[in-house]
């Protein structure tokens, strides 16, 4: 039982960190059908800023830790408004070649990154709350569990007030329902555009730092091999809907983590299988509108 | 009667018109007529004596003694040069299956790398523990290509546009977790798969024999060219292009766009698992790498820069990556580099990084890559270039539309 | 009674206060030209009415004004030319649009459908809205996409009878509507038009009746006539060969 407790926990945890990744994917191409290649180096360079932010003002302290996620945010989502602004935007409208854009954009910043960090992983040094487990119904839970999952609550509640009370969050939920309507309307969706990238940028940022603790280690690549699941949980959720890359954010991450355990570490097949699945079933993903 | 609808008289006006663009289409899926008019003799034949004189210029390279000072690491009959260029020739192989894909049927694959893999990684364990030399087991390559990728070609087509890239991503994501958790020990993780050379005939073993290995590229280039050149030529690669312009269209003729669709990606497919046992035997075995989804990026990488829907883009961007990325990691270590401000020399000494700042820059101010730049210098010169630029200097937007006229 | 061997095209009259004019427009969808060369004058007041059978290019016109499909040509608004804007700025600058298939959002409530359509710095006309259209005050709070098929073309015009604008471009506002609503529709359009200029793409020639003072017709990506739209309808040769329809004789009356 408590082997079931601490895999569902640790499951949401990941999850969790899934859903940073992949509610700014999902955002950006339901309003703009891009495919976001750079998401993943948002991430990691989140990750890595905060790591050096706690180092400088104590790894250790809440104060450090509270910093570098705040840090973390801030670096996506300059990074990925810059990449909005100054690459994707020059190509509108054309998804393929934006597509491509972040492409090269990714595979010259995890360059960037090796030449920077070097290549070899780096450990990240937490709270020593973090280290600790909470015994939960006999399962030792790790702490830092819990704080990926309320980073992502708190994200998720945060978005979903900002698409539901802004004007601008008004726009973004027309936009992805139908972007050029928006813009006959007179609304330059162009700053959508640019908001939905910002917010993705720091959500992936704050993943990242979270990210480096849940998995004790921060490297270049570190987003690459998160943004391939965010991919397939944005596929899964149903490409620009909120809501359903929250679901299958945890879905997937449950399933990876029980297939791990119980059907020897076969977690990776069993989330391909099921995306082979949904597609079969409902192309449009779970929550997605149908095509 | 005062009024009336206009739409019921408008519908056979409607079908005619219908018909008439289907007859446009069945003579557009036509493969062109062989009767070519004298002017264009000149330039068939040209078509043919260029590839074929650089066949030749190619397979005389390694009993050569030239240099190419910065751009070849060595004289051409050095080792470490024909292994380049061979690795290059791969990849152009490689490249021209993933043209196939993207710049004919307009698919944007995101794991084409396990095609590539299960030729490498699949020949090397079927001569190992299947115990098969070298032909019958690249034959039974062959056929697990054929198969697997009509199975998952199957499963992915059931999409198009992005979420077609991603589900292509998501299999070869499997196939690469597959290749590092090292099953049954048959891929060798992290490390990688050894060649069997007990089962490769001897005179493909060894850097001595680098000649033999460089002729085998060169023959599996070719190879993959012709292939390509016809699949494209067929009815199939027609019909595939009118489905990347109008799928509709093509529906309305009565074609399936689904089975040519599958078809060009078999066809791909099987190129890339091809060439993939080329490089198995070329580096003396596998490492993940070529599994991953960074492999298939370079693909991309390569077509884009040489421009999309080019068969000659295709070749001249993997050359340029290829030679790009082994050269650039060597300049990093000049002293002129080394002893730049970190601020210089860190970009500068990641091939990578120049690589990939070079592909955004050609996607955003050079659609038609290479090969649209060559044409648009040929331009200068000759009218008749000028007239060609259109059709040739595509941009890949062109290539996929899918999205805007739902929204 | 008009020659029946009027020479086509034919360009019988061009409006002198034209709120909006288009000359040699050109648009294209995915490479190929959906409208060839369309020249058109939509008058200063009432309702302009284009014209043609299905396919001609009404709507792909209609789009191009707006710059949702690419274009060429010049399209002037009170004498600014408006051709090489962005989409967002033709809709600033005072061009209201009702697209065919409505387009309202269907995510979005009915006044949060409004709410997105109110242009800063401009008056928001609710109580006209709300007179025209009564239904909506009582559904604001509602999914717009549950609402019935002339509910939703209440929302989409009402976004655009929101703002002050200089034209209005409505397309298709009674298509698989029922004929009480056909009507409403018509009324409703009727009343916008005292306020500002519509052009009007409609197949329901009695609506069109009813409602246009000048008709532009388009062929095969063009424009072929621009006139009266009563003297237009009145002519059983004309109609026959430009819309494919007999309005008969009793039309004339």
């Amino acid at each position: 039982m408590s082997t079931v407790i601490l895999l569902a926990i640790t499951g949401v945890g990941l999850g969790a960190i899934y859903f940073l990744v992949a509610c700014g994917l999902s955002l950006i191409y339901g309003l703009m059908g891009v495919l976001n290649f750079a998401h993943g180096v948002f991430l990691a360079f989140g990750a890595f800023l905060g790591f050096e932010i706690a180092n400088a003002m104590g790894a250790t302290t809440w104060a450090g830790f509270a910093v570098s996620l705040l840090v973390g945010a801030l670096a996506g989502a300059v990074f990925a408004a810059l990449t909005e602004r100054i690459l994707v935007q020059r190509l509108y409208n054309r998804h393929i070649e934006q597509v491509l854009v972040t492409v090269g954009l990714a595979l010259a910043a995890v360059a960037l990154f090796d030449g920077i960090w070097g290549t070899d992983p780096r450990f990240p040094s937490a709270p020593a709350w973090l280290n600790e487990t909470t015994n939960i119904a006999g399962a030792n839970v790790p702490n830092d569990r819990f704080v990926a999952i309320l980073a992502a609550v708190a994200v998720l509640v945060a978005i979903v007030l900002f698409l539901k009370k802004t004007r601008y969050g008004m726009i973004i939920r027309a936009g992805v329902e139908n972007r050029s309507m928006v813009t006959a309307l007179g609304i330059d969706v162009r700053t959508a555009f640019t908001l939905v990238f910002t917010i993705g940028g720091a959500a992936a940022g704050l993943g990242g730092v979270l990210a480096s603790h849940y998995f004790g280690y921060v490297s270049p690549l570190l987003g690459q091999t998160l943004l391939i699941f965010a991919f397939i949980v944005t596929v899964i959720g149903g490409l620009g809907s909120l809501l359903g890359a929250a679901i299958a954010s945890v879905l997937v991450a449950l399933l990876q983590q029980f297939a791990n355990f119980y059907l020897s570490g076969t977690g990776d097949f069993a989330v391909v299988i099921l995306l082979a699945v949904v597609l079969l079933t409902r192309p449009s993903g779970l929550m997605g509108r149908k095509a | 009667m005062t009024t009336m609808n206009t739409r019921g008289t408008d519908e056979t006006s409607a079908e005619k018109s219908v018909e008439k663009k289907v007859d446009e289409m069945r003579t557009a899926a036509r493969p062109p007529l062989d009767t070519a008019p004298a002017g264009d003799l000149r330039s068939r034949a040209l078509g043919l004596i260029v590839p074929l004189g650089l066949v030749v210029l190619m397979a005389c390279l390694p009993l050569l003694n030239l240099s190419l000072p910065g751009v070849l690491p060595g004289a051409t009959y050095t080792p470490g040069t024909l292994h380049m260029l061979a690795l290059a020739m791969v990849m152009a192989g490689a490249a021209l299956s993933y043209h196939l894909l993207f710049g004919v049927a307009g698919l944007l694959s995101f794991g084409h790398a396990l095609y590539f893999a299960i030729g490498a990684y699949g020949l090397g364990i079927v001569m190992e523990h299947l115990e098969l030399g070298l032909v019958p087991a690249a034959l039974l390559i062959v056929v697990a290509a054929v198969v697997l990728s009509t199975l998952l070609g199957a499963i992915s087509l059931q999409v198009t546009g992005i979420p077609f890239a991603m589900v292509t991503l998501a299999f070869a994501q499997a196939g690469f977790v597959l290749v590092r958790k090292d099953p049954g020990r048959l891929t060798g993780g992290e490390e990688g798969l050894r060649l069997p050379t007990d089962y490769v005939p001897d005179w493909l073993v060894g850097v001595a024999d680098t000649r033999n290995l460089y002729w085998l590229a060169l023959a599996g280039l070719v190879l993959a060219f012709v292939v390509v050149t016809w699949v494209q030529r067929s009815r199939a690669g027609h019909v595939a292009e009118a489905v990347r312009e109008n799928e509709l269209r093509v529906q309305v003729l009565g074609m399936r766009p689904f089975l040519v669709k599958l078809a060009i990606f078999v066809a791909a497919s099987v190129i890339a698992a091809a060439m993939g046992m080329v490089h198995l035997l070329l580096n003396s075995g596998a490492v993940p790498h070529i599994t991953s989804a960074e492999f298939t990026i370079s693909l991309l990488l390569m077509v884009v820069l040489g421009g999309v829907g080019s068969r000659w883009g295709a070749l001249v961007g993997a050359f340029v990556y290829v030679i790009l990325s082994q050269r650039l990691a060597v300049l990093a270590q000049l002293p002129a580099i080394e002893n730049l401000p970190a601020v210089l020399r860190i970009p500068l000494s990641e091939p990578m990084f120049i690589l990939g700042t070079i592909f955004v820059l050609v996607v955003m101010f050079l659609p038609g890559g290479l090969a649209g730049l060559g044409l648009r210098v040929r331009a200068l010169f000759s009218r008749r270039s000028a007239a060609d630029l259109d059709e040739q200097a595509r941009t890949p937007e062109a290539l996929v539309q899918e999205d805007d006229q739902q929204r | 009674m008009t020659s029946a061997t009027r020479p086509d095209p034919v360009t019988t009259e061009t409006v002198t206060d034209a709120v909006l004019s288009v000359r040699g427009l050109q648009a294209h969808v995915a490479g190929q030209q959906v409208v060839e060369h369309v020249d058109l004058d939509v008058a200063a007041a009432g309702v302009t009415a284009l014209l043609g059978r299905n396919g001609v290019g009404k709507t792909s016109t209609i789009k191009a004004i707006m710059g949702l499909i690419s274009r060429s040509g010049t399209v002037t608004l009170d004498g600014q030319d408006i051709a090489s804007l962005p989409t967002h700025k033709v809709a600033q600058l005072g061009v209201g649009y009702v697209p065919e298939d409505r387009e309202v959002f269907s995510g979005l409530t009915v006044s949060e459908n409004l709410r997105i359509a109110e242009r800063p710095g401009h008056d928001h006309r609710y109580g006209l809205v709300y007179e025209l259209f009564p239904e909506l005050k009582e559904r604001a709070g509602q999914a717009a996409g549950t609402l019935s098929g002339g509910q939703q073309q209440m929302v989409s015009l009402a976004r655009a009878l929101l703002n002050d604008n200089r034209v209005l471009l409505v397309d298709e506002p009674t298509k698989g509507l029922a004929p009480r609503l056909v009507q409403e529709v018509g009324k409703v359009l009727a009343r916008a038009a005292e306020a500002v200029p519509v052009l009007l793409v409609e197949q329901n020639l009695q609506v069109v009746r009813e409602l246009a003072h000048h008709a532009v017709v388009l062929t095969g990506g063009r424009s072929v006539h621009h006139g009266p739209a009563a003297e237009f309808l009145n002519d059983p040769e004309a109609t026959q060969r430009l819309l494919g329809v007999h309005t008969g004789a009793e039309g004339a009356a």
